[in-house]
């Protein structure tokens, strides 16, 4: 008889190796499939690993695509920090590439006009994300359903956008005119496709994690999160502090639309975001909400993206193997959570 | 104006409505009877889409279109069986386990369906289910058409409402189930198996949501093509918010929802453009979060929703 017994505490071991368990566990329940598709699964994850990291310009492409990741993964920990269940990072995003790709549309001296960028893509995810926050703190409406209802809305008026207004009279198809060449984000190595954004998500990953950890407004979310009840009595307004972090996730979702706008596209389009928003709810979980464990997390499924494009190209093993193993990990992760709150025994009656 | 008046007296275009609304009915309807148990499945748009594939794949390999519903449903029922061991089962955030199956199945689906129908030019078709006019019914002067000369999926949609109204309102296994999705402790002090029950809705509810996905690639239309599903599943979250968690109610959502879809599709064709076709497709989910603010006064979302319910705590 196996059953399942609360713990007192986590060991502090436990606390690492699991999203590691999580991530192996995953790999070994996506073998099957690699082996279905008829190739040799040790082969398909070394193509996979070279691909992603083998050289200096896959290294710098694995770090591109993680960016946006560590963004909304950035912007999700905070959110689930404080209870604020903010599903709607995608939407999020898409509102604020659109806001910096507007901006970007005027001529401006290159650092001014990607400075007036950033905050308008920042402002216009954290007003997308405050619409979720003000219905909960104002109404008491369910913030997932609704944070998830509003990607839809945006991911429709941007095809409107694009659709209509922004689309390319010459070409007919639906993309927005591009940025102006001076608001292109710079590249640290000629050559590679390695911007501006990438820096700052990394900077934006200790930003967030010192907020968390050494400031007031972190110790509030946190608290917030933990037990708002306890928190209102201490004198936390926490109907303040949800706003704040609504604020704040949505201002980094935003961020994540800005550098896909600023360093990758320069333009908007309806698939800019192959799912960044929810990639960042699996980045978030598996790093246990800790904004530095985002950037690895993140760049984790970068790799994996840009591992299975080589990989399927190699061994014609389907490239939605990525999303299958980014679905499976959230899961293998959520399971192994369980483990830090209880433990398993074996033998025995329940007492 | 007239251009509205027109498409509305056409009979064919009331049959059409039904039709769209169809896999809504089988999904709104999944998503509600997890719901009252307790249970939030964000599975749902994940579920379909897979449930779509395996239908198809099913359909296309057996040359049976039943073959295809049937592994449709299984496909269903058995994610749904994963979320549940998850959320009820294991007690953990129905949130991330939805939105994990959600990420979990759309991936399984592309991936499955690469691989057994490779990348080719033009998708794979099948034979998709024919209408089957119901004798002497489908004779009636404008609802015979409408009515009763429809896919059979249609007229299974249209018995699921009453059968699940009566199923939950009416008999012992439905009040139970509804017990535990309002108060799980009182259902348990009155001898109600909490976790199974929960399971059985659950499961259920899959597996209806799997019907949902196999009307679009087998009904609906006749192959499987990697937008099909596109948010059908969200929608019926937002529908099941709409429809007050009343059977009768959210297919009423879903039939307006079908309305105004159908609308929109006619009045594009009919070159009717001044008004972007996306405010139509935005409107529900836009109506949904008004809806949701006028109605949170007297909440009426089962009471133990997102509750996760362990016996011997507390």
């Amino acid at each position: 008889m196996m059953r399942l017994e609360a713990r007192q505490s986590t060991p502090v071991w436990l606390n690492l190796a699991l999203p590691l368990l999580a991530v192996a566990a995953a790999i070994v329940l996506c073998s099957g499939l690699i082996a279905m598709a008829g190739a040799n699964v040790a082969d398909a994850y070394g193509i996979m690993a070279v691909a992603a990291f083998g050289d200096f310009y896959a290294v710098t492409e694995t770090l591109v695509k993680a960016a946006p990741m560590i963004f909304t993964g950035l912007a999700v920990a905070v959110a689930f920090r404080a209870r604020f269940w903010n599903i709607g990072a995608e939407g999020q995003l898409m509102a604020g590439a659109v806001a910096s790709c507007f901006v970007g549309g005027f001529p401006m001296a290159g650092p001014l006009g990607i400075a007036a960028m950033a905050l308008a893509g920042a402002a216009a995810g954290g007003l997308t994300a405050l619409v979720p926050a003000l219905l909960r703190v104002r109404l008491k409406v369910d913030d997932v359903v609704s944070s998830l209802l509003l990607n839809s809305v945006i991911y429709f008026a941007v095809m409107a956008l694009i659709e209509g207004p922004w689309k390319d009279p010459l070409s007919g198809y639906p993309i927005s005119p591009p940025i102006e060449d001076s608001a292109n984000f710079p590249v640290f190595f000629e050559g590679t496709r390695l911007h501006l954004g990438v820096l700052a998500a990394l900077l934006a990953a200790v930003a967030v994690w010192f907020l968390i950890t050494r400031t007031t407004l972190g110790f509030a979310i946190r608290v917030t999160g933990e037990n708002a009840e306890a928190a209102r009595y201490g004198g936390i307004r926490v109907d303040r502090i949800l706003v704040a972090t609504a604020l704040l996730s949505g201002g980094l979702a935003g961020l994540a639309g800005v550098g896909e706008v600023g360093g990758v596209h320069y333009q908007v389009m309806s698939d800019l975001s192959p799912g960044f928003g929810y990639s960042g709810i699996v980045i978030a979980m598996l790093a246990r909400l800790n904004p530095l464990g985002v950037v690895p997390a993140a760049i984790f499924f970068a790799a994996a993206m840009t591992g299975a494009e080589a990989m399927s190209r190699a061994t014609g093993v389907p490239v939605f193997l990525a999303d299958v193993i980014q679905g499976t990990a959230l899961l293998t992760m959520l399971a192994a959570l369980l483990f830090t709150t209880h433990r398993i025994r074996f033998g025995g009656r329940a007492a | 104006m007239s251009v509205i008046l027109e498409q509305l007296l056409q009979v064919g275009f009331f049959a059409a409505v039904l039709r769209i609304a169809t896999p809504l009915i089988f999904a709104t309807l999944g998503e509600l009877v997890s719901e009252r148990a307790g249970v939030l499945n964000l599975g749902i748009e994940g579920i379909m889409l897979l449930s779509a594939m395996t239908g198809f794949a099913a359909a296309y390999g057996s040359g049976s279109l039943w073959v295809g519903v049937a592994a449709a449903v299984a496909t269903g029922a058995a994610m749904a069986a994963l979320h549940a061991v998850f959320t009820v089962a294991l007690g953990l955030s129905q949130h991330v386990s939805g939105i994990g199956i959600t990420l979990l199945s759309s991936g399984l689906a592309y991936f499955l369906y690469r691989l057994l129908f490779g990348q080719q030019a033009t998708p794979a078709t099948i034979t998709a289910f024919r209408t089957a006019p119901i004798p002497g019914l489908s004779s009636i002067p404008v609802i015979g058409p409408i009515l009763f000369d429809q896919f059979a999926l249609v007229y299974l949609a249209l018995i699921a409402v009453p059968l699940s109204a009566f199923v939950l309102y009416r008999t012992p296994w439905g009040l139970a189930l509804r017990m535990v999705g309002e108060n799980p402790r009182a259902a348990d002090s009155a001898g109600v198996d909490v976790i199974a029950r929960r399971f059985q809705a659950v499961i259920l509810g899959g597996a209806l949501m799997g019907l949902g996905g196999a009307f679009l690639t087998i009904a609906q239309f006749n192959a499987f093509t990697f937008g099909v599903v596109s948010g059908r599943g969200w929608v019926a979250i937002a529908l099941v918010v709409f429809g007050r968690w009343d059977p009768w109610r959210v297919a009423g959502a879903a039939l307006l929802f079908a309305f105004v879809d159908a609308l929109q599709l006619r009045l594009q064709a009919s070159g009717l453009g001044h008004i972007p076709y996306e405010a139509f497709l935005m409107l529900p989910f836009l109506l949904t979060i008004v809806a949701m603010a006028l109605m949170s006064r007297n909440a009426v979302a089962p009471a133990a929703l997102l509750r996760p319910f362990r016996k011997e705590e507390r």
